[in-house]
């Protein structure tokens, strides 16, 4: 599904490297997860990976299906099924939750070559989807994110990618913020998305979310490097032990 | 005694350049009433004659292309259908002279409908106690050397009196059958305690247009204006509106301007009773070094418990300029006045600029005034995370272009024709991706 290789990326306006050689490769079907410490290059992964500005790729590829990646606008990417969840959702005053959301998932439809989606048929699939995370109709109808409290900034991303229905979500610490119930309507919502054609790339620092959406893989990062990979046993050392043990192994 | 040689200049160049624009003209007939008000309007306008390229009230908008005594013709475009669809009493004005064939003539109950040159002719003392008053009352507080050209000139319009609550809007069509028309339109509106009415404003009208609308406001009465302003990319337009709002009175003016080489809209609001309200907002989205389009504002707080707002937004790229006067007056004993304007720029490249002049002037202790001007640059936050969800990055800018105007439009409460203006501004956008 997703090939990273020797992927290098350093800030845009100052010389900073902060992935410094990303191996990574998430098949189909698969779930993944990436701990590791603050500041390791997680977030930044993620958002190379979808398209935003400010980086620059300094060496290696990543593709998506054998797409290239990196050529492509965040448009494009999404509508070629990469999908992230924000560790930061961003506000957007003026816009419309509902009406974003719709405009999003026809625009890709379209570039897709697939039929529109109908008003009608949009609202009811909308509705659906927000019943099962406990979003209630009004939020729908409120501005992107603004007011909104931080778990529920957290499940609205979640609902975006439940009627958007990508094949590749990267969720970054989409646990933060949330409270033990909204934790398990959110690994629910994620749950019940794992298909043979859909994979996860899961950021978190801790093992509770884990604990609900069980990972086939889980990998360290660290210093902008994948560092190690091992079975779903790796995040329940990181949580007894932190990173340390693992960092000074692999020095 | 170099001064004195330098000023007499100056004002030599004034006082020519007045004449010159005077000259292709001639005053209306009409009754002695309306003959006397147009005369004392051509002396105070030789009084203060029309602004130069230096007055400080047209620093950021320069007054040029208004002073030229002839118009160049200007293509004709399809009119602008924003309302077309919305049930109202339809009064339609081609190059300046009211269309009677295009018009609706059925009866709008409660509401009396003239037309001014009808009414110029005869003697209706409300029309004769509104006509130029405000306009002539508010050139003590600041000289609009153009809005005396059009109550001396203006040779039609429409008079209105309402005295119940209007069941349906009144529609002004503006539109174009010359290239080259230069006009002077003049409505008086007055609406009578108690009562309600909306006033619509559609189409460019011609070349240049000036017009004048006086509202008096009477008591616990509401008047609600929404207008967009025709679509001719080379239009002149000069607008000015009186509002004179007594006890409980509410006055709510809502513009759109889209295009324009030149446009200065003139909005002035006299709250003169207790607890009045007055809203002036406008939208405007400007593209093209061709593209100047001006809101100048001016409140004055002259009772007690007053509530003002000015909410003004402006989206501009491509050398495109907005500019901003706006200037709230808190009169000695206005107290408890709360007065708010903010006035905000979306700047879509670094050529697009927007002049902001917001001014307070306050003389009264107790009140609430908070005044805001910014400009800034789309969202990049936002631009990302649409596009990350798969809006393309035109759409996406759109969406937020949309988003920025739409506290503007928050302050029209007929929702059908702010969705219609919404719409409208959509279309624009889109159409010029
Ligand atoms: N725009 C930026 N400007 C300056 N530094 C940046 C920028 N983006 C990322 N960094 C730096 O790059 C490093 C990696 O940041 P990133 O957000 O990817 O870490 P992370 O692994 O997601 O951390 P966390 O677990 O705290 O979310 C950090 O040192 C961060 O300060
Ligand atoms: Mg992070």
């Amino acid at each position: 599904m997703l090939d990273i290789k020797d992927l290098k990326v350093k800030l845009e306006e100052e010389d900073k490297q902060i992935l410094k050689g990303v191996d990574l490769s998430v098949e189909d079907g698969q779930v993944a997860a990436i701990m590791g410490p603050n500041g390791s290059g997680k977030s930044t992964l993620s958002y190379v990976l979808s398209g935003r500005e400010g980086y620059e790729v300094t060496g290696g590829e990543a593709s998506l299906q054998g797409q290239d990646l990196l050529d492509m606008d965040p448009e494009e990417r999404a509508a070629a099924g990469l999908f992230l969840a924000f560790q930061y959702p961003v506000e957007i005053p003026g816009v419309g939750n509902q009406v974003f959301l719709r405009t999003a998932l026809n625009a890709q439809r379209k570039a897709r070559g697939e039929e529109e989606l109908s008003a009608t048929d949009f609202l009811r699939v909308v509705r659906e989807k927000a019943k099962t995370l406990n979003i209630d109709a009004e939020m729908l109808k409120r501005p992107v994110n603004v007011g909104f409290s931080g778990g529920e900034k957290k499940r609205n991303e979640i609902l975006q990618m439940a009627v958007l229905e990508p094949k590749m979500c990267i969720l970054d610490e989409t646990d933060s913020g949330l409270d033990v119930d909204a934790m398990k309507l959110v690994s629910q919502g994620v749950n019940a998305l794992r298909d043979a054609g859909r994979s996860f790339l899961v950021i978190t620092h801790y093992q509770r979310l884990l604990d609900h959406i069980v990972p086939d893989v889980v990998h360290i990062m660290a210093d902008g490097r994948i560092v190690k990979s091992g079975g779903p046993e790796l995040a329940l050392e990181v949580e007894k032990n932190g990173y340390s043990d693992i960092l000074s192994e692999v020095r | 005694m170099v001064l004195p040689v330098r000023k007499t200049r100056k004002t030599d160049v004034k006082a020519e350049a007045t004449e010159a624009r005077l000259a292709p003209l001639t005053l209306p007939e009409g009754g002695s009433w309306s003959q006397g008000a147009r005369k004392s309007a051509l002396e105070r306008l030789r009084e203060m004659q029309l602004p130069g390229a230096r007055d400080e009230y047209w620093r950021f908008t320069k007054p040029g292309p208004l002073l030229e005594p002839q118009v160049s013709a200007l293509p004709l475009e399809e009119q602008d259908p924003v309302f077309d669809g919305v049930e109202a009493a339809r009064i339609v004005f081609t190059d300046g002279r009211f269309d009677a064939e295009a018009s609706d003539t059925d009866a709008l109950e409660g509401v009396e409908i003239e037309r001014l040159a009808t009414a110029a002719g005869a003697d209706i003392h409300w029309v004769r106690d509104l006509y130029g008053v405000l306009e002539a009352k508010d050139q003590a507080r600041v000289e609009r050397p153009f809005a005396a050209l059009n109550t001396a000139f203006a040779a039609d319009g429409v008079v209105i009196r309402v005295t119940g609550r209007a069941p349906r809007p009144v529609h002004l069509v503006y539109r174009r059958e010359a290239e080259a028309a230069d006009v002077m339109l003049h409505h008086i509106v007055k609406v009578e305690e108690g009562a309600e009415m909306t006033l619509l404003e559609t189409g460019t009208g011609a070349a240049r247009i000036n017009t004048v609308l006086e509202v008096d406001v009477a008591k616990g009465a509401t008047f609600h204006h929404v207008r967009s302003q025709g679509r001719e990319h080379d239009r002149l337009v000069n607008t000015h509106v009186y509002a004179r709002v007594a006890e409980e009175g509410v006055f709510k003016t809502f513009t759109c301007a889209l295009n324009g080489r030149l446009t200065r809209n003139e909005v002035m609001v006299d709250m003169a009773g207790d607890d009045a309200v007055a809203h002036i907002a406008s939208a405007c989205l400007g593209d093209g070094k061709g593209f100047h389009d001006d809101d100048t504002v001016f409140v004055t707080h002259g009772a007690e418990r007053g509530e003002s707002r000015q909410v003004i937004k402006k989206v501009l790229r491509n050398a495109a300029t907005g500019v901003f006067q706006g200037k709230i007056l808190v009169q000695p004993g206005a107290q408890k006045t709360d007065g708010y304007q903010i006035s905000q720029s979306l700047l879509l490249d670094e050529d697009a600029q927007f002049l902001a002049k917001p001014e307070l002037e306050i003389y009264a202790d107790d009140v609430q005034c908070s005044h805001g001007s910014t400009s800034g640059a789309i969202d990049e936050e936002g631009l990302f995370y649409l596009r990350s969800r798969g809006v393309p990055h035109d759409r996406a800018v759109e969406l937020l272009v949309l988003a920025f105007v739409a506290e503007a439009l928050d302050e029209i409460d007929d929702s059908d024709l702010a969705s219609r203006l919404r719409d409208r501004l959509d279309g624009w956008l889109s159409r010029r991706r």
